[in-house]
């Protein structure tokens, strides 16, 4: 009992090569696209590496390259095998290689799938990874003398002005740390002095942020200094004041993009693999209904295609068994205790052809 | 004494026909590459018409969208009739059409070269109008409450920031005008009444620049304020300090990008004129090929072509006369109209 058996004339089993034929070669664009894509995330990945601390998250590009250039192999193959099916002569040459290639194709859309799931489960991580590398970042944006550093407080304000944020989670993170050197404190000064006295740490604190955060919409020059005092400056209350830095934190907003990019990415692998699961099917079909037109003999005879030839449990039972068997001809047996002299029937089932008769022995001539 | 002459037998003429089909249709491409680099143009006059004072001149971009359009057209009209031009019965039709075709692309050709002079001269223009509408903006940057002038500030602001650049000339353009607004000035302090009163129009100056101005690549935080003091700042010399603040004018890197556009479409109207007289060269030889052919009927025969028919002396010699042929048709005969009323 076939699994879905569908007749093939002739002519449709041509047409059915050279649709094939044409959707392969779009499956290799479509293999393109997805490695390209995974070359774009591992740059955007690249260019923010100093905002993110070291994580596994390089595997989800990685992956994506790899399947993209795996799915242009396959279907460059795919295509030129249904090139050749049009011509029962040319697909003997085929005839080997057909259905190991159906069956690495079928498992090859599994790790497919698998891509575009781990788009979607990258999130955690990377969020993990902003947070932890954006504090730090933060924490060394004075240290512009600091060799490995220097160019941090550079980086952090371009992603203030770029992506308009301000601080990790809102611009009080600024609050928190020092970010002026040392090198443009004047020590003597006895104001400078205090505010260092004025904490535990001994840090130079103040309620200050730094101009990347001020915001282009504001009506009024930016307001970067003493932010909280509302009688430093004229007509200001820092309470409904919204439009003079920016509001959001930078890892609100590099989630937010990044989780867009991963979103895309794995909407375009899911459909990408739809796609191959159906050129494959039609794959599939051509291959069965070509192998049933060599069993009768007449290549231009209508035939029978099918995705599996027996049921879908019958299928698996004799894979299974032949899997069994294969295993249990590798084993070594040990009822002779290893010594290779003593003649132990074999356990391997012999198969003489369909009728399972051994062949004749043959007298020797007296 | 034909100019140029070649000979061609059927397998060159047909490598010539196929040739200039692909040189036509690659023309086609250029066409519809000159008319996205027009839309391109357009698109970046627009973004930032507030700092050119809105009265840019549109002229450039309108005709190379106009181009581009015309050179599509003539160019697919050219691979149509080299793609006929090797069976006989299709070819009579474009046969009368194809002098006057010609003479087309040579007057294409000079309207391309117009075009490409003008992307080069016009560029004195944009100098010019963005001189004039940094210095208007820079002194309406206040003035985000008054209609129409609302978004300067924001404009201005992120030009600099993009552009990397401070001012008109540079960042002391800004110590020259009031760029805070008065609504956030505290008339009753005094500091505010003395600087108001220290200059003979009123204005609040002082030697500050926006924030837009600061330098991301500077080691320190940002120094806006009381620029000029060296003694308001720990450690600070105004004079030799370079990272600071951006010290390229907003003018200069403006004209420098739009310069670098425009020059950059000059070259490649330039190199469009040299594949379009490619494309007539091999046009008039496909032509003067077919015709010479002895037998039309007969395809695999030699045949002659060329660019001129006779020498280029004697071709320009014909023309000028050919010209004062038709203006002196066009005269009065003066000595005939007294007869002619006797």
């Amino acid at each position: 009992m076939a699994v879905l058996r569908v007749k093939f004339t002739k002519t449709s089993r041509d047409k059915l090569a050279q649709l094939l034929w044409i959707l392969n070669w779009i499956s290799v664009v479509t293999g393109a696209i997805l490695f390209s894509l995974g070359i774009f995330l591992k740059v955007e990945i690249n260019k923010r590496a100093e905002l993110m601390v070291e994580r596994d998250i390089q595997y989800v590009p990685n992956m994506l390259v790899a399947v993209g250039l795996i799915a242009c192999a396959i279907n460059f193959l795919g295509g030129k095998i249904c090139y050749d099916c049009v011509d029962t002569t040319k697909f003997l040459r085929w005839k080997l290689i057909i259905l190991p290639y159906i069956i690495f194709t079928f498992f090859f859309t599994f790790c497919m799938l698998v891509g575009a799931l781990m788009c979607y489960t990258m999130h955690g991580e990377l969020e993990e990874s902003l947070n932890v590398g954006l504090t730090e970042a933060m924490r060394f944006y004075k240290d512009t003398d600091t060799p490995g550093r220097c160019f941090l407080k550079r980086t952090v304000d371009m992603l203030q002005i770029h992506f308009q944020c301000c601080g990790n989670n809102g611009y009080r993170d600024w609050f928190q740390i020092q970010w002026i050197s040392n090198r443009y404190l004047d020590m003597s000064q006895k104001e400078v002095v205090d505010r260092f006295r004025s904490n535990v740490e001994g840090k130079y604190l103040m309620d200050g942020v730094p101009f990347s955060c001020c915001n282009i919409n504001s009506p009024r020059p930016c307001i970067q200094q003493q932010i909280t005092n509302n009688s430093a400056h004229f007509n200001y209350e820092h309470q409904t004041e919204e439009l003079n830095l920016w509001m959001k934190g930078c890892r609100q907003v590099l989630l937010e993009y990044y989780t867009h990019i991963m979103q895309s990415i794995g909407l375009t692998v899911l459909i990408t693999w739809l796609f191959e699961l159906s050129v494959l099917t039609g794959v599939r079909y051509l291959q069965t209904s070509l192998k049933n037109v060599l069993k009768q003999g007449d290549p231009d005879s209508e035939s029978d295609g099918w995705l599996l030839e027996n049921s879908l449990m019958e299928t698996a039972r004799t894979n299974l068994n032949i899997i069994k068997s294969l295993c249990k001809c590798n084993q070594i047996d040990t009822a002779s205790n290893g010594d290779p002299n003593i003649n132990v029937p074999s356990t391997c089932k012999a198969l003489y052809g369909p009728d399972n008769v051994p062949p004749k022995a043959t007298t020797e001539a007296s | 004494m034909p100019f140029m002459l070649v000979k061609f037998n059927l397998q060159k003429r047909v490598k010539l026909a196929q040739g200039l089909w692909m040189l036509y249709w690659l023309s086609v491409i250029m066409g519809i590459l000159l008319f996205g680099l027009g839309i391109f143009f357009k698109v970046e006059l627009r973004k930032r018409s507030e700092v050119m004072d809105n009265n840019e001149s549109h002229l450039v971009p309108n005709l190379l969208v106009l181009v581009g359009l015309l050179a599509c057209g003539l160019n697919a009209f050219g691979g149509k009739v080299c793609h006929d031009s090797l069976d006989p019965s299709k070819f009579i039709k474009w046969k009368s059409m194809l002098k006057a075709y010609l003479l087309l692309s040579c007057g294409f050709n000079a309207l391309l070269l117009a075009v490409s002079l003008l992307c080069f001269i016009m560029q004195f223009s944009v100098y010019l109008i963005l001189a004039e509408g940094l210095r208007n903006g820079i002194r309406f940057y206040k003035d985000t409450d008054t209609p129409g002038r609302c978004f300067m500030k924001r404009t201005l602001d992120m030009t600099q920031i993009e552009f990397r650049c401070c001012g008109n000339n540079n960042f002391r353009d800004w110590f020259e005008v009031q760029w805070i607004s008065n609504r956030y000035l505290d008339m009753s302090n005094d500091v505010v009444k003395d600087r108001l009163l220290s200059n003979v129009e009123g204005k609040y100056l002082m030697d500050s620049v926006p924030f837009s101005c600061c330098n991301p690549a500077s080691p320190r935080p940002c120094i806006q304020h009381h620029l000029t003091n060296n003694s308001a700042h720990y450690d600070y010399d105004h004079r030799s300090e370079q990272l600071n603040i951006w010290t390229q004018g907003c003018r200069e890197a403006l004209f420098s990008y739009y310069s670098g556009i425009m020059s950059s479409i000059g070259i490649f109207i330039l190199l469009i004129i040299i594949l379009e007289s490619v494309d007539m060269a091999g046009l008039k030889y496909l032509i003067t090929s077919l015709e010479t052919m002895t037998d039309p009927e007969v395809q695999d025969c030699e045949s002659e072509g060329f660019l001129l028919e006779k020498g280029v002396k004697e071709t320009f010699a014909d023309l000028l006369t050919k010209i004062k042929t038709l203006g002196r048709s066009n005269q009065v005969e003066g000595g005939d109209t007294p007869e002619a009323n006797t």
